[in-house]
């Protein structure tokens, strides 16, 4: 006999209650049960970044992460239309060719509406010069080290970290 | 219509939206997240899930299985192993892949047994509690220790032996001889979008969603493993998450899930995991290169050979065709190239982003930098001093090359002349800093291709054709021939693709996709123009235009003029006379500036540069972003990209995209490419030649001449890893 848990959480705004079985991850709650399959899964293990949604605003890897733990989470993936940042980044991925085939892009795009913030937020990287700065520069060198989370096989990686920063200077 | 003769002026010529760059017609849908890939197709509430057990043995016997246990768990609805697999056309038919049909395992990666279940997770479970032992068997797995046992593969596509004049005579009389050994490693494809299969079944009619390449080919593939008429298969492939050769071929999600969801009578899909990925697909061969060059002391080569050691399973032919390129790159009188074959039980080599070149010219390339050293030639300069007339091994002309134009243009834009000729005389701290360059060629092929129009009465173009669109930007660039030849906008332009319903289109490879699916539209304009003329009743001097047709100062509505049921026309194109009259290829020249740390030999590019000519680019800005992909690909291969054979057990240890390096966001600097203007009236009615592997040709050996250039370490053994860079500059 199986258990199954119930599960409500904000997905875009929308509050569905969810029958699942505990093993599901939350990639597979939204693709496979929500059908929000702009959530893409390139390997289910953390190790591309495809899968990239945000979770009360930040950045997760949603194939790392089971549905059950979102209880009463706000979860915004590339479907939402509630985000200015994520509106912005989707022009600019188009303006500036930042994908290819496609498959990477919802996560790209996801990734940076929450690096962006993390920037914002102070949070530094490996390529901060100066750790405690009140404000921390949106630099390409910046992104890229933020962004190696979220693989383009494509390589779209410069037109993309040009997408970022037009999109990071559109939207304060 | 075959192509036989070079086209004169065309509608194309004015380029009034051909060339631009457009945006991606289809990059709303995905930035939103609408574009459906083959896993994501929604038939109903049916659809059960399937997983995939593949073999954890190299070669031997999946001897003994127990599925017992499986069987009794929640949701199971079906398991199979090689006991109870239904049956299926027999493996040494052509172009037949039948799963589970053999208690014989012959790679590591191959399915054993497959479980599905209401759901994924269930479908998981259970096959993480199917029992295997196995029985091995004494496989071939180390590459370098056998590579004296190669044969000659039989000719297929490529000519494993090629020659020209006396190599043997006349090498040894050079008065300058460079003899070098390169070698380059398995290499992963390492698309985004795994391989993935949803099969539906509607009578005996059978319908795949599935991540292909080549929609027609992955039909017959199917249709001749479950032994049933091709016209039985529909293959839909609408968006594609990436390709670069590993979704030309059928795999066990789709196999499995066909006859899954025929046997229980409701939909099936099957995704294989990252993880299976890289021991059950193809991947590209490991190489052994010895080049050997003779030249003058002027640098004018007299002798090349090209002898490349290379390895597939038994039984397969295919062959990586590593000297491609070194045919017809640079002239000499005497010449050789060679393909042996080693057999190996390891998985399939296959067709990765242009086979042949992408590692022929890491090595070619780089014996070229090591050449104009030993001659104290500039590098740019000895590849121009190189350039031959026509090609050097069979003397057909040469379409269109500017190959010379690129080597220029390039080193003028990147300011090759300001470089340190001596390696390792630049340094910024820590860092070594070196240039380096490479030239590009890539041969440009067209495949038959067919396809459909048909103007509606709302005065809107359709396009249908089984052609794919991997992220190459077929959906656009058809967008742009079509409404170009008919005076539509693009916004009046629907491409529909990716359905074997439709026209048979080339598929995506080879880089021969966008001119052989765009000479088929071009054909098919051509057509539909010819046919509103003549109910216009205009003649040949009819002008269309704004969605009018126009001629002399009458003018009609195209809508009006197809009436209530549309206005279809078709178009085809297949290889003729000019594919064996002229050498065709593109061409390009990569430069390169990376910093080597002296202290931990981590090499960073710092900017890259590749300035190209392959024809009339049909879309600016979806070309530029092709080649710079190809240009990262080069990275990979230079620096990071080694699928690592485990030689006791025989199989791919690294197989996941944590221990498989692809190059990162932070790995790759603001990267240009340029296209010189071409027009390559041998090639295609569109004069236009193939980017999606130019870009890859011959960019890692820019990236290694650099590394060298930096640090004066010269290694052979790619990638150029920081263990081989430190061992180096501790020897010297």
């Amino acid at each position: 006999m199986e258990q199954i848990i119930k599960v409500r959480f904000s997905a875009n705004g929308q509050h569905p209650e969810l029958d699942l079985d505990p093993r599901t991850t939350l990639l597979d709650a939204l693709r496979e049960h929500l059908r929000l399959t702009g959530v893409k899964k390139g390997c289910d293990h953390g190790q591309c970044g495809a899968c990239t949604v945000l979770v009360n605003g930040q950045r997760i890897n949603s194939c790392l992460s089971l549905a059950v733990m979102h209880e009463g989470d706000d979860i915004a993936t590339i479907e939402t239309e509630d985000s200015a940042i994520i509106a912005a980044l989707q022009d600019a991925f188009i303006e500036h060719d930042g994908f290819q085939c496609g498959y990477c892009t919802p996560g790209q795009i996801c990734s940076a509406a929450g690096m962006l913030d993390e920037i914002r937020r102070g949070v530094p990287s490996h390529v901060t010069k100066l750790l405690g700065e009140e404000t921390i520069q949106i630099t390409d060198a910046e992104v890229r080290e933020r962004m190696s989370g979220n693989i383009c096989r494509c390589a779209a990686y410069p037109n993309i970290v040009r997408a970022i920063m037009q999109a990071a200077g559109a939207v304060p | 219509m075959e192509y036989d003769t070079p086209i004169a002026q065309t509608l194309i010529d004015q380029e009034r939206l051909v060339g631009k760059p457009l945006d991606r017609v289809d990059g709303p849908l995905k930035v939103h997240g609408k574009a459906t890939y083959a896993y994501e197709h929604h038939v109903g509430d049916r659809t059960a899930y399937g997983f995939i057990v593949t073999a954890g043995s190299g070669k031997g016997k999946a001897a003994f299985i127990e599925t017992a246990s499986a069987e009794a768990m929640p949701g199971v609805l079906l398991v199979w192993t090689w006991k109870n697999a239904p049956k299926q056309a027999d493996p040494t038919m052509p172009n037949t892949v039948p799963q589970l049909h053999s208690m014989d395992v012959m790679h590591n990666g191959e399915a054993v047994a497959l479980v599905v279940a209401e759901s994924f997770e269930q479908a998981r479970a259970a096959a993480l509690a199917i029992a295997i032992q196995y029985e091995t068997a004494d496989g071939a797995y180390n590459f370098s220790a056998l590579k004296g046992t190669g044969i000659v593969p039989p000719e297929g596509m490529f000519k494993p032996e090629t020659q020209a004049g006396d190599f043997e005579a006349h090498f040894p009389t050079a008065p300058v001889q460079l003899d070098v050994t390169y070698t380059t490693p398995n290499q992963s494809h390492a698309m985004m979008e795994p391989q993935a299969t949803l099969a539906v079944w509607e009578d005996d009619r059978l319908t795949v969603y599935t991540a292909t390449q080549m929609a027609n080919w992955t039909q017959n593939t199917i249709a001749a493993t479950l032994q049933i008429a091709p016209e039985n298969v529909r293959v839909v492939a609408h968006y594609i998450g990436g390709g670069f050769g590993s979704k030309l071929h059928v795999f066990g999600d789709a196999i499995l899930a066909a006859l899954a969801a025929q046997a229980l009578r409701r939909p099936v899909k099957i995704e294989l995991t990252r993880s299976q990925i890289f021991n059950h697909t193809t991947h590209r061969s490991p190489t052994i290169q010895r080049v050997r060059l003779g030249a003058r002391k002027d640098g004018k080569l007299l002798a090349i050979a090209h002898e490349n050691v290379v390895a597939n399973l038994p039984g397969h032919h295919f062959f990586e065709p590593v000297a491609l390129a070194t045919t017809f790159l640079y002239g000499g009188a005497h010449r050789r190239t060679t393909h042996h074959m080693v057999e190996l039980d390891l998985p399939e080599s296959a067709s990765m982003r242009a086979p042949g070149e992408a590692v022929g010219m890491l090595a070619l390339e780089c014996a070229m930098d090591e050449l104009a050293e030993k001659l104290g030639t500039d590098p740019v300069e000895l590849r121009i001093i190189n350039e031959p007339a026509q090609n050097p091994e069979d003397d057909t002309p040469f379409s269109a090359r500017k190959l010379a134009e690129c080597l220029r243009h390039g080193a003028a834009l990147f300011g090759w002349e300001k470089r340190n000729k001596k390696p390792g005389q630049r340094r910024e701290g820590r860092l070594l800093i070196g240039h380096g360059m490479a030239a590009a060629a890539r041969g440009n092929l067209l495949m038959p291709a067919k396809s459909e129009i048909m103007l509606t009465p709302e005065g809107r173009l359709v396009v249908k054709s089984s052609m794919t669109d991997i992220g190459t930007g077929t959906y656009t660039i058809l967008t742009q021939i079509a409404a170009e030849m008919l005076g539509l906008n693009p916004e009046q332009i629907d491409i529909q693709l990716g359905d074997t319903d439709f026209p048979a289109g080339p598929g995506s490879g080879g880089s021969w996709g966008a001119a052989s699916s765009g000479s088929s539209v071009y054909y098919a304009c051509e057509a539909l123009r010819q046919k509103l003329a003549a109910l216009a009743g205009m003649g040949a001097d009819a002008r269309f235009e704004e969605g009018l047709i126009r001629s002399g100062n009458r003018s009609k509505s195209l809508a009006d003029l197809v009436g209530a049921s549309g206005l279809s026309a078709t178009g085809e194109i297949k290889p003729g006379k000019t594919e064996k009259a002229y050498t065709q290829a593109g061409y390009g020249a990569h430069f390169c500036e990376v910093a080597v740390d002296a202290d931990t030999g981590e090499t960073r590019v710092r900017r890259m540069l590749g300035v190209f000519a392959a024809g009339r680019i049909l879309n600016a800005k979806t070309a530029r972003s092709q080649a710079i992909g190809g240009m990262v690909f080069g990275i990979g291969a230079a620096l990071t990209e080694d699928l690592v054979v485990d030689t006791r057990y025989g199989y791919f240890v690294n197989h996941d995209l944590a221990e498989y390096h692809v190059p990162v966001h932070a790995d790759v600097p603001d990267i240009d490419a340029v296209y010189l203007p071409e027009l390559d009236d041998k090639a295609n009615p569109l004069k236009a030649k193939g980017v999606g592997e130019l870009g890859i040709s011959g960019a890692g050996a820019a990236v290694a001449n650099a590394v060298y250039n930096a640090c004066g370490v010269r290694i052979r053994d790619y990638p150029l890893t920081l263990d081989k860079i430190m061992a180096g500059l501790d020897g010297g």
